[in-house]
C-alpha cells in the first residue's frame, strides 16, 4: 500500500497536458512513498494513450475501456473498483473541470480524504499538501489524516514526464454499469468571432479593477493610442462587458504576446493560466500584494484611474 | 420542483495584511456572499420566477455572523434560509470536503429537494469539491461547472453546459434529482432590491446544532489539518517602478517603446 494511482484526462482523442503532468507528480510522490507508479486511462483510444503514456518512471498502465469521451459516472465507477484491487496509497486526479466532476465523488465513495488543487506536496510519514487560499494572497501547508489519500493537482505546476519509459500496460476490466444518469450529448467551442487576441503582439487587458462598464472607454483611449489589442480577465465577460473571445485564461484563451499589460487584474490562477506565457508581464494594481506581481517583469502600485490617463498621455 | 442553494459566507483579504499564526488577522478581513453562490443563487430565484421552481431555500455552514450574507440572498428572492453551526465547528481552521458533505447532506435529506445549486467553488479555500461530494453521498446524479441551464419539466433533466478549459463546453443531459456547481457569468446576479431588503428581513432563518440535524461531534471531525500559512514566493523579480502618476507612466511607456510594442 506504497503505491501512488495516477488518472491521466484526454478529451476529444487526446491527452491534455495535465496528464504528462501528473506523471511527473506521480513519481516524485512514489519515490517519497517508496512504491511505483500506477497509471490509469479510462475510455477512447485507450491503446493509443497508454503507448503516449509509457513514459519513464511509470511502472504500470491499466486501461479502461469504456466509453469515448469523459463521462463522471463511468470514470468513477473505474477508478473506484481499481482502487480496490490496486489499494495504492496516494490517487492523483488532475485539479481541471473534468477532474472536479469525478474526484470528489471517488474519494467520498472510497472515504479518502480529500486535498484538491495541490501545487506541491510531501510525504513523509505522512502527506502534506501545499495549497493556496484565498484567491492565491496566501499559500498554506496542510497535513492530511490517515493513511490513503485522494488529491487532485494543478495544471503546470509540474514539468510534464518526457522520455519514453517500459511501463507493463495492462487492460483492466472493471465492472462498469453504463446506465448512467448523465449523458454527454456534445460539445460546442464558444469564444470565436472578429478579434483573435491569441495572434497579438501587445495586449491591454483589462479586469475587475476598473468598475463599471462606463470606465471602458478609458482603456479603449489607451487601446487606440498605443496600436494595443484589448482583452480581459473573466468577470469583464460575466458582466456582459466584453465579448467572450476577449477573455484570457483557463476557460478563455491562452495569449502568447510580447507585453501583455494587466490592468486592475488580481492574477487568480485561472486568468494566469492564460498568460503567463508573455514575453513582458506588465501590472497595474493598487494592492502591492496581488499575485499578479508575483509573475510580472514590471509594476506599478498605484490607482488605474491615474496612471492610465497619463499613458495615453505619453502616446498621444 | 423545490430548489436548495448552498451559499457561503466566504472572507476576502484586505490588500495589505498581516499572518498571525495559521490564519490571516481577523481584522484583515472582510465578509461577503461567495462569488459563485451569488450565481446559484440567481440560477434558482430565476427557476422560480419562470415556473418550474416553487420554493427556493438557503443552507449556509456558518456562524450567526454570515446572517447577514443570507439576508443578501433571502432580499435577492430567496423564499428561507437554514443555517447550521455549532460549537464544534468553532475548533477546526479548515473544514474538509467530507464534514461539509455530511452536514449539508442532512439538510438535504430534511429539505428533500429536486435540486440542489451551489458555487464552482468557494473564494477562500477554493476546495472546488463539495457540490460533487454531496451528490454522490446523496445518490444524486450531479454536473460540476455548469454556465448554462434549461430544465425539462416533462422529462424532469437538466440540460446543461459544463465549462471545459480552453473554450469548449461540453453538453449534457442530467436527470433530476440532481446537484449542479454554478460557474459565473451562467446569467446576470441582480442587485438586491429596497423591496427584497425589507421583505427578507421578515424571512425565516432557522438555525440548527449538529444534533438538530441528527449527528454529533464527530462528524466535523477533519481530516485536514493547516499548519503553516505564508504569503507566496515571488516567482519574478518584478521592477516596481516607483513615483507619482506621471512619473510611473513615463516609466512604463519606455519600457512599451523598449520592447517594441508602442511607439
Ligand atoms: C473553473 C474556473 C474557470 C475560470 N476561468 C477564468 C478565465 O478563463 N479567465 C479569468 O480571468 N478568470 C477565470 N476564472 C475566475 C478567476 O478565478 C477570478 O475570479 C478572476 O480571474 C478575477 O478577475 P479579476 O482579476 O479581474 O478580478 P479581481 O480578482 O476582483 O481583481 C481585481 C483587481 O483589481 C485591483 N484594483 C481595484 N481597483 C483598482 C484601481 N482603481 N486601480 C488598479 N487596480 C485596481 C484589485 O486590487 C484587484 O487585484 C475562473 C474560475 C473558475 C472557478
Amino acid at each position: 500500500m506504497s503505491d501512488v494511482l495516477a488518472v491521466a484526462e484526454h478529451r476529444r482523442g487526446e491527452l491534455r497536458d495535465v496528464s504528462f503532468e501528473l506523471l511527473s507528480a506521480g513519481r516524485m510522490l512514489a519515490d517519497q512513498t517508496g512504491g511505483d507508479l500506477h497509471v490509469a486511462v479510462v475510455g477512447g483510444d485507450t491503446d493509443g494513450f497508454a503507448d503516449e503514456l509509457d513514459r519513464e518512471g511509470v511502472d504500470a498502465i491499466h486501461t479502461v475501456s469504456e466509453g469515448e469521451e469523459f463521462n463522471h459516472d463511468i470514470y468513477a465507477q473505474a477508478v473506484e473498483a481499481l482502487h480496490a484491487d490496486l489499494d495504492p496509497q496516494v490517487l492523483l486526479m488532475p485539479n481541471s473541470v473534468n477532474g472536479l466532476d469525478y474526484a470528489p465523488a471517488v474519494a467520498n465513495r472510497l472515504d479518502l480524504p480529500l486535498a484538491t488543487d495541490a501545487v506541491d506536496f510531501e510525504y513523509d510519514d505522512g502527506l502534506t499538501v501545499t495549497r493556496e487560499m484565498y484567491g492565491s494572497k496566501v499559500e498554506t501547508t496542510v497535513e492530511v489524516g490517515g493513511d490513503q489519500y485522494a488529491v487532485t493537482i494543478r495544471g503546470a505546476e509540474w514539468p510534464a514526464a518526457e522520455s519514453v519509459g517500459d511501463a507493463e500496460i495492462s487492460e483492466f476490466d472493471a465492472d462498469i454499469d453504463t446506465d448512467t444518469g448523465s449523458v454527454v450529448t456534445g460539445f460546442e467551442e464558444v469564444g470565436g468571432g472578429d478579434v483573435d487576441i491569441s495572434e497579438a503582439d501587445f495586449i491591454v487587458s483589462i479586469g475587475r479593477g476598473i468598475e463599471e462598464e462606463d470606465n471602458l472607454p478609458l482603456i479603449e483611449d489607451l487601446v487606440e493610442a498605443t496600436d494595443a489589442t484589448l482583452a480581459s480577465s473573466r468577470p469583464i465577460v460575466d458582466n456582459g462587458w466584453l465579448p467572450k473571445n476577449r477573455q484570457v485564461g483557463q476557460s478563455g484563451k491562452v495569449v502568447t504576446p510580447t507585453v501583455y499589460l494587466a490592468i486592475g487584474i488580481s492574477g487568480a490562477v485561472q486568468h494566469v493560466a492564460g498568460m503567463k506565457g508573455a514575453d513582458n508581464i506588465i501590472a497595474v494594481n493598487t494592492d502591492p500584494n496581488a499575485p499578479i506581481f508575483d509573475i510580472a517583469d514590471y509594476g506599478i502600485v498605484g490607482d488605474l484611474f491615474d496612471v492610465v490617463p497619463e499613458l495615453i498621455e505619453e502616446f498621444e | 420542483m423545490k430548489v436548495l442553494v448552498t451559499v457561503k459566507e466566504v472572507a476576502e483579504v484586505a490588500d495589505d495584511f498581516e499572518i498571525e499564526g495559521t490564519e490571516v488577522g481577523e481584522r484583515y478581513l472582510e465578509y461577503d456572499l461567495n462569488e459563485w453562490d451569488d450565481y446559484a443563487v440567481e440560477e434558482a430565484v430565476q427557476l422560480k420566477e419562470d415556473g418550474p421552481a416553487e420554493e427556493v431555500v438557503t443552507v449556509t455552514i456558518g456562524p450567526e455572523r454570515s446572517e447577514e450574507t443570507i439576508r443578501m440572498a433571502l432580499a435577492k428572492g430567496a423564499d428561507r434560509a437554514v443555517r447550521v453551526w455549532d460549537d464544534a465547528l468553532e475548533e477546526p481552521d479548515l473544514l474538509d470536503v467530507e464534514t461539509k458533505t455530511n452536514l449539508l447532506q442532512a439538510v438535504v435529506e430534511e429539505e428533500d429537494p429536486d435540486l440542489v445549486l451551489t458555487g464552482v467553488q468557494a473564494g477562500d479555500d477554493a476546495f472546488g469539491a463539495t457540490g460533487v461530494s454531496l451528490a454522490d453521498e446523496l445518490g444524486f446524479q450531479w454536473g460540476a461547472v455548469v454556465n448554462a441551464l434549461d430544465y425539462d419539466a416533462d422529462e424532469n433533466v437538466a440540460h446543461v453546459h459544463r465549462e471545459l478549459e480552453g473554450g469548449v463546453e461540453e453538453l449534457t443531459d442530467i436527470e433530476l434529482p440532481a446537484v449542479l456547481t454554478i460557474q459565473t457569468g451562467i446569467n446576470e446576479p441582480r442587485y438586491a432590491s429596497l423591496r427584497g431588503i425589507r421583505q427578507a428581513q421578515s424571512k425565516e432563518i432557522s438555525p440548527k446544532s449538529l444534533g438538530d440535524i441528527g449527528l454529533d461531534a464527530d462528524a466535523v471531525e477533519s481530516d485536514l489539518t493547516l499548519t503553516s500559512m505564508y504569503e507566496p514566493e515571488s516567482e519574478s523579480d518584478v521592477e516596481i517602478f516607483d513615483g507619482d502618476a506621471s512619473e510611473t507612466a513615463g516609466k512604463l511607456a519606455e519600457v512599451l517603446r523598449e520592447k517594441g510594442v508602442a511607439e
